[in-house]
């Protein structure tokens, strides 16, 4: 397909229409809006739904709704309004509901500002709500992938029946870049397990995630978890650069793995062996690319936006076996190039 | 191995972003790697605004230009924030309608385009914007005039086809000046 | 012969309500309304959080299980999705008045095409008998053991009242299911609902007067008489709203 050129916003907003979804709902907040205002554009012309919710939490309720009855939907948001959808997230985890949940994060905590921060990785990584679970979170770094894993993920929603949530950040949402457009893909009939009416031909179908018994509940959440093992397994992206002969290794996502690409190509100039893992999935992350890393390196460089929330990833997935240093800013501050640089020389001495 | 760090700024309101697209889609159309990333904000209604235009030949890293080599300017406030940005050798073009300082830098090439009083006499007062690109395109050579044609004729949507003439006519007004 | 049949559109699971509640007998109306509009096929309800939690279970149709509060929400889902489908809720006071007051009033103004069934009993029955948004001024419960002070614990909502005022909703009344006669009525409005639906006419909420003899502390025949003496003189029955009027 021919390129176009997009923001980031309208690119997670038409490689949602392009993978089917035709059911949107969203309440306005910076960074994020374009997303909302492109499906309010576009979907009334394609017979879909653009719903302006009057919260973020009737937003994620609505989109509880759809995915029970089997359709791809999702809604977006930015960091202060996803802690408003946890409560849904975690009722769509705990139904077994698909959904696609983005959130163009923002500095926090509190209202906090609206320039990029990446300091929702807890938040998303570790269950974005209350009870035991997780959601799929893909980590964008250019406008084409803010369209491509969207697109993803709504496979990926739909193939573990379980929420996905895309994180970008601010720079990722308001840039433009070229994009090539992925194929549009055929709507599909329901599934069998959703709510969309028994035609009184079968037993009743229930989208629910309460169970008074431990016993049960306790299964459902090991069978769950199971299928977490399933995805841990096979769904892990990352992308390496520069790591073949690296004797230091920069672990990065999302915008500051750009600033970061830019500072190892001067420290290389300089003659530092430095490269960089970019874990796309944040979860599942990517333990085995940095675990073999680890024993090939001699230390480690995350650049975040955050206090260093992924760096703990890190010295998990690692098991601490090499130093982690950390390079962080915060607040809607973004490492220039020889910040990174500098934290890269001050690791090799 | 040829890369343009450029940005663009002045008030809200001035077509900066629009500028920055023009340059975008120009360099799309000629195939090279590109980013373009707008400031944000409550500053953008009335206030300063500005955007990063990267234009190369490899791939783009980090989209933020830290160190513009090309900078265009339409106020005061913008010329100081950036100029000690701007790198050794650099290219500032300054709207010298609106801002009456000149540049201290004596490491850069300035160029000073009365971009607002000729947009004005030329009866379009709001596309002083073009004016100013016309000159930075004709000095810096970062697109070429058939791509910046090009680029314009894709940010400027059907249903307002007839400002492409006006436009066109901006931009070469600003490559004349020099 | 006239045989007494459970309705079509409950299951067999046992409902696991107080004795002299009157959950029971909204639940039957609500399926006797199904079965009569043949619509049990192609209706999803919305269960709710409170008393009816488990509801999912009873209502023979597809069912949907909301987070407290959220019905509504859900509910313009699941509707915006199948336009065709009929779509209610089934939401206690608690649930609908106060955790889900947001929802409630927008797809409210919305005129969202839903069927609404609000059950007011005037406490929170599932957690123990605390105080709801519709308890009396002086009604006694776990967190006003005082009596409700309008001082210090404001004044009970009136939800119908509120929501009149809205253009959204097409259909809004009030009634209680305390006697035979009521009863009829409440089934009436019931009905009315549902079909308002099917004839896209757009939200309809229908307010049903309910007894919690458990949590009222009182016999389920005295819990009867209370709605009369207590609850109907500050939640008076009634249509509050009729587009066709």
């Amino acid at each position: 397909m021919e390129k176009v050129l997009m923001k980031g916003n309208e690119a997670i907003a038409e490689a949602a229409i392009l993978a089917g979804c035709r059911h949107y709902f969203g309440y306005p907040i910076t960074p994020q809006t374009e997303v909302a205002a492109y499906m309010a554009k576009r979907m009334p012309k394609i017979d879909g739904v653009f719903l302006q919710a009057e919260s973020e939490i009737a937003a994620i309720n609505m989109v509880y709704g759809v995915a029970a009855t089997g359709k791809r939907c999702m809604t977006s948001s930015s960091s202060p309004g996803i802690a408003l959808k946890c409560e849904g997230i975690s009722y769509l985890a705990g139904a077994d509901l698909p959904a696609l949940i983005v959130n163009v994060q923002r500095g926090g905590p509190g209202l906090g500002g609206i320039q990029p921060s990446q300091s929702d990785y807890f938040l998303a990584t570790r269950g974005p709500g209350h009870g035991d679970f997780h959601v799929i979170v893909l980590a964008p770094a250019a406008v084409q992938e803010m369209a491509d894993l969207t697109y993803k993920g709504f496979d990926l929603a739909e193939k573990y029946r379980m929420p996905v949530m895309l994180l970008a950040d601010g720079t990722m949402g308001q840039m433009m870049e070229p994009v090539s457009l992925p194929e549009p893909q055929e709507i599909k009939e329901a599934p069998e397990w959703a709510t969309v009416g028994t035609k009184c031909q079968r037993k009743h179908n229930i989208a629910n995630s309460l169970y008074l018994s431990p016993a049960e509940l306790e299964q459902l959440n090991f069978q769950r978890f199971e299928r977490y093992a399933e995805i841990e397994k096979n769904e892990c992206l990352w992308e390496e650069y520069l790591m073949d002969d690296a004797e230091y290794c920069v672990v990065s996502c999302g915008i500051t793995a750009r600033v970061a690409k830019n500072a190892i190509a001067e420290a290389r100039a300089k003659g530092i062996k430095v490269g960089l893992i970019r874990p796309i999935t944040l979860w599942p992350f990517p333990k085995a690319p940095l675990a073999a890393a680890a024993d090939k390196v001699k230390s480690f460089l995350t650049v975040e936006l955050s206090m260093g929330q992924m760096r703990e990833d890190v010295l998990l997935a690692t098991e601490c076996k090499k130093p982690v240093f950390a390079c962080n800013r915060v607040g809607g501050m973004i490492p220039a190039p020889e910040e990174v640089l500098a934290a890269i020389e001050k690791m090799t001495k | 191995m040829r890369e343009n760090q450029i940005v663009i700024a002045g008030f809200g309101g001035q077509g900066l972003l629009f500028s920055g697209k023009v340059l975008a889609y120009a360099g799309m159309v000629e195939g090279r790697y590109l980013s373009w990333l707008p400031s944000y904000g409550p500053e953008m209604r009335g206030g300063t605004a500005n955007c990063n235009v990267i234009l190369s030949d490899r791939e783009i890293g980090s989209p933020i230009v830290n160190h513009p080599d090309i900078l265009m300017v339409m106020n005061g406030p913008s010329l100081d924030k950036f100029e000690k940005d701007v790198v050794p050798g650099g290219k500032i073009f300054i709207d010298s309608s609106l801002i009456t300082r000149k540049v201290e830098r004596t490491d850069v090439e300035a160029y000073y385009i009365p971009a607002s009083s000729m947009a004005r006499e030329m009866g379009a007062p709001s596309l002083a914007n073009m004016v100013l690109l016309g000159a930075l395109v004709k000095a810096t050579d970062c697109v070429t005039e058939e791509g910046l044609d090009a680029g314009l004729q894709k940010v400027i949507p059907a249903r307002k086809a007839d400002m492409l003439d006006i436009n066109r006519k901006m931009l070469k007004a600003g490559m004349d000046v020099l | 012969m006239v045989v007494f049949e459970k309705p079509k559109a409950l299951t067999d699971t046992v409902l696991h309500y107080c004795p002299g509640c009157t959950h029971g007998i909204i639940h039957r109306l609500v399926a006797e309304v199904m079965d009569e509009l043949g619509i049990e096929g192609k209706t999803v309800g919305v269960a709710p959080v409170g008393c009816s939690v488990l509801a999912y279970n009873y209502f023979a149709c597809d069912m949907v299980e909301a987070a407290h509060g959220r019905a509504p929400a859900v509910a313009t889902g699941i509707k915006r999705s199948l336009p065709e489908n009929v779509v209610f809720t089934y939401q206690g006071d608690g649930d609908l008045a106060s955790i889900g007051m947001c929802e409630t009033v927008h797809a409210a103004a919305r005129g969202e095409n839903i069927t609404v069934i609000f059950i007011n009993n005037a406490i929170y029955g599932m957690t123990g008998g605390q105080m709801a948004p519709t308890s009396l001024i002086g009604q006694v419960t776990q967190t006003s053991p005082y009596g409700r002070s309008a001082e210090t614990q404001g004044y009970p909502i009136r939800v119908c009242e509120m929501l009149a005022t809205l253009d959204g909703p097409a259909y809004l009344e009030r009634v209680t299911v305390n006697n035979v006669k009521n009863v009829r009525n409440a089934k009436k409005a019931i009905k009315k609902a549902f079909q308002n639906q099917l004839d896209g006419k757009g939200f309809s909420l229908v307010e049903v007067l309910s007894s919690c003899p458990t949590n009222w502390g009182m016999t389920p025949q005295k819990a009867l008489e209370w709605i009369d003496e207590k609850m109907i003189p500050q939640y008076p029955l009634g249509v509050y709203k009729d587009k066709e009027v």
